[in-house]
């Protein structure tokens, strides 16, 4: 008889010495630290504080929009805070903040003791956390060589040639290059111990069809990045030989071509997105399935649906680029492939509602943000297949409609799963559960600032209204919409600040959370919140997709569901 | 319904997963491959697109000699590897000399390419959109021949103190895989700038 699964002794019950320690010795064990729970937390906790940061300048910069001809911001000040919020967002913000959440969980996930290079892994984050500081390093560093500002001003693409030496004198490109070439070594470092860590570290009977869907996620988008960051530092390479050894890439003068680099870091930035909103899915299918009370609807279509986006996504690139002017055919097959790749991503939203049908709902928190996840996504998914029509984007590229849209992804999408997820693993993380009150309340200010900034923001880019202009003249109608929509982004960052505060509070006064709050049925609810540094005792074994769920209900397993063989359903009959 | 049984039991279940080092350098290859496809672009891409300077087929000569050098270099460190694995210490050493020998001899070949260029033609990487694409390409996977000499010294060193035994072979095994990578990058910068580009 096989019936109970081995996880009785994951953990070891001798008590554990507290003795008071000194605040060096506990700065020290952070520092040295190669355990994945200690590392994933940094990230998180590095990144929180670069999205305050980001944060605040968004919000600089929506007063200067509030009303018109506002002397709020000088023009140069408005062009440096653009710069630094697109960076800080996407490198310092939301790829580490996935990467933290990935670092987490994926052993624990998969019932292994640590990541695959635990060494590596701190290295990562600790060259992630200076190439981040280098950036801001440069709001404090001297004159550039030329005498300009060193604060990057050049858009968080960068596109030539403002990047030159004849329109950036300042060392500011330098600052923004170097800094994003460095976290990207931390970024890609990461990327290849969860690959690895996926492929070489799951526990016996953890079979690549049995793994955790969220796991499943991380590893494409791992894939990805170790495939799609490279790109991005070839070509900040590139920009370094132009700017200091004389050299001629994007330089229109010599023969060199503009639009390369616009290709280049496209190559990259596409890809880049669906880097950050596949651990989204991630979240989602770790989450709605739980609070459904059901398994999730299709898992095998799930994974192929994921690994289609991982390979679609190099293909859609230069949908960011319909106004350069690449000719009708190149124009044809980057709108088929932007639209191709909204079928997968269309397979996922049907197979998260599948698992909702008919489920026993619980709307705790976790799953109100997922529940919005569902209805943001899918409009900014709508917004996304506007645009992706070739003589539609010519109307409104570079308009304010092109910023609703990405914010709508990655805010109603990213930022509303990766909230879903610290209120969902927070009890694991600490031992504490998040108050469900405040919880509420982030949820539903969230919301509401969410959809006064960015459904009103659609609006003033269909009236015309230009990205990255820092004043506009009254009497073009668009004053009333920038002025609600500074309103929403104001909403926001009071619905933030109740999520901190929550987070603070519950982490010292939260009721405590046990092992297994919300009967849930991965591998990381069998051990103790917080796991202790060694994860499992002993090491899980798996048989199904849901193997707690296996050992609460040893009656009705899932494996008796779960054939993959001809073999193993012969065998069960 | 407990009774009824499991099909098979985990525990009996063969479980080999392989080996992280390997799957490692895989996903590092794969993203020095992504960077270098960056490269190889922009230069064919850039191909006789420079408004000045020498052309290719003025200053490039065909590095016959340091390709068939870094090429064997390839056979070399598989005999090399062969030779751990069986654990043969003279097999070893000798072949990884002979391979870390015919880097140098390749890394040497491009210094004095470079040098030539640079003192006799006065071609640099600002002269020309070539010079800047050839000397970048050419440049990069010269540093990769640097960086992989640097670490196949590091075992060399190590073996000849009699530190690297067949428990090691898995790592020097990643390692061999790095370095005929490098070589199979040469094949492609080979032909594109020596061949096609010329």
């Amino acid at each position: 008889m096989a019936d109970s699964i081995p996880l009785s002794g994951a953990t070891d019950l001798t008590p554990e010495d507290k003795h008071s320690r000194l605040f060096l010795e506990v700065m020290h064990e952070w520092i040295v630290t190669t355990d994945h729970k200690k590392i994933g937390l940094m990230y998180i906790a590095a990144s929180l504080m670069f999205l305050a940061v980001g944060g605040i300048e968004v919000l600089l910069m929506r007063i200067q929009l509030a009303v018109p001809e506002s002397k709020f911001l000088t023009p140069e000040h408005y062009n440096q805070l653009f710069t630094l919020h697109g960076t800080t967002m996407i490198f310092f913000v939301a790829m580490p903040i996935l990467f933290g959440f990935a670092n987490y969980m994926v052993p624990l996930m998969i019932g292994a003791r640590d990541m695959a290079f635990p060494r590596l892994n701190a290295y990562s984050f600790w060259i992630f956390l200076f190439g981040a500081l280098l950036l801001y390093f440069s709001l404090i560093g001297g004159k550039g060589i030329y005498g300009g500002s060193s604060v990057p001003d050049v858009g968080w693409f960068a596109y030539a040639p403002l990047t030159s030496k004849a329109f950036s004198h300042g060392n500011g490109s330098d600052y923004w290059a170097l800094g994003i070439f460095i976290t990207g070594i931390g970024t890609i470092g990461t990327a290849l111990n969860i690959v690895v860590t996926t492929i070489c570290m799951r526990c016996k009977g953890m079979k690549l069809s049995r793994m955790p869907l969220f796991v499943w996620l991380m590893l494409v988008t791992s894939m990805m990045a170790v495939a799609a960051i490279p790109p991005l530092s070839a070509a900040q390479i590139m920009l370094l030989i132009d700017r200091h050894l004389g050299g001629h890439f994007f330089d229109t003068q010599a023969g060199g071509s503009a639009v390369l680099w616009a290709h280049f870091f496209w190559i990259f930035g596409h890809p880049e997105v669906y880097i950050l909103v596949m651990p989204a899915f991630g979240f989602m299918n770790e989450i709605i399935p739980v609070f459904s009370r059901k398994a999730i609807f299709g898992y095998p279509a799930m994974v192929a649906a994921s690994v289609g986006i991982g390979f679609i996504s190099f293909t859609v690139w230069a949908h960011h680029m319909f106004t350069v002017g690449m000719g009708a055919a190149a124009n044809t097959a980057f709108v088929l492939s932007s639209m191709i790749i909204a079928v997968p991503t269309g397979i996922k939203i049907f197979n998260w509602l599948a698992t909702m049908w008919g489920g026993k709902i619980q709307f705790t928190v976790p799953m109100l943000f997922c529940t919005a996840f569902l209805f943001q996504f899918t409009l900014a998914g709508l917004t996304g297949i506007m645009l992706a029509v070739a003589p539609f984007n010519w109307q409104l590229h570079n308009s304010y409609f092109v910023i609703a849209h990405f914010h709508y992804v990655i805010i109603g999408g990213i930022l509303f799963a990766l909230f879903g997820a610290f209120y969902y693993w927070f009890p694991k993380m600490t031992g504490r559960m998040m108050s469900e009150t405040l919880g509420k309340w982030h949820f539903w200010l969230f919301v509401l600032g969410f959809h006064m900034t960015f459904d009103f923001m659609h609006i003033v880019g269909l009236l015309g209204m230009p990205r990255e202009i820092y004043t506009y003249e009254p009497g073009n109608h668009w004053a009333i919409w920038n002025m609600i929509v500074t309103t929403g982004a104001f909403v926001q960052a009071v619905a933030i600040i109740v999520f901190l505060v929550n987070l603070v509070r519950s982490h010292f006064k939260g009721e405590l959370a046990g092992n297994d709050p919300w009967d849930a049925w991965t591998l990381e609810w069998a051990t103790t919140s917080p796991p202790p540094s060694y994860n499992f005792a002993e090491e899980p074994m798996v048989r199904s997709r849901r193997p707690l769920w296996d050992l609460k209900h040893p009656e009705d397993p899932d494996w008796k569901y779960e054939f993959e063989t001809e073999n193993e359903m012969t065998a069960h009959r | 319904m407990t009774t009824i049984p499991f099909p098979y039991d985990v525990k009996d279940d063969p479980w080999e997963l392989p080996y992280r080092g390997s799957v490692g350098m895989w996903c590092l290859i794969t993203a020095e491959l992504s960077m270098f496809l960056i490269f190889v672009v922009a230069y064919i891409f850039y191909m006789g697109k420079s408004l000045s300077g020498p052309t290719p087929k003025e200053v490039l000569h065909l590095p016959v000699f340091d390709t068939i050098c870094l090429l064997s270099s390839s056979i070399t460190i598989h005999l090399s590897v062969n030779g751990l694995k069986k654990n043969s210490q003279m097999v070893f050493i000798g072949w990884l000399a002979g391979t870390v020998l015919l880097g140098l001899i390749f890394l040497l070949g491009t210094a004095k390419e470079f040098t030539d260029l640079i003192y006799k033609h006065n071609f640099t990487i600002s002269t020309s959109l070539f010079g800047t694409t050839f000397y970048s390409l050419v440049g990069l996977h010269a540093a990769h021949v640097i960086i992989g000499l640097l670490m196949l010294s590091v075992v060399l060193v190590l073996g000849l103190f009699g530190r690297v035994r067949q428990e090691q072979f898995n790592h020097f095994h990643s390692l061999s895989m790095y370095w005929h990578f490098v070589d199979a990058v040469w094949v492609v910068v080979f032909t594109v700038v020596y061949v096609v580009g010329r």
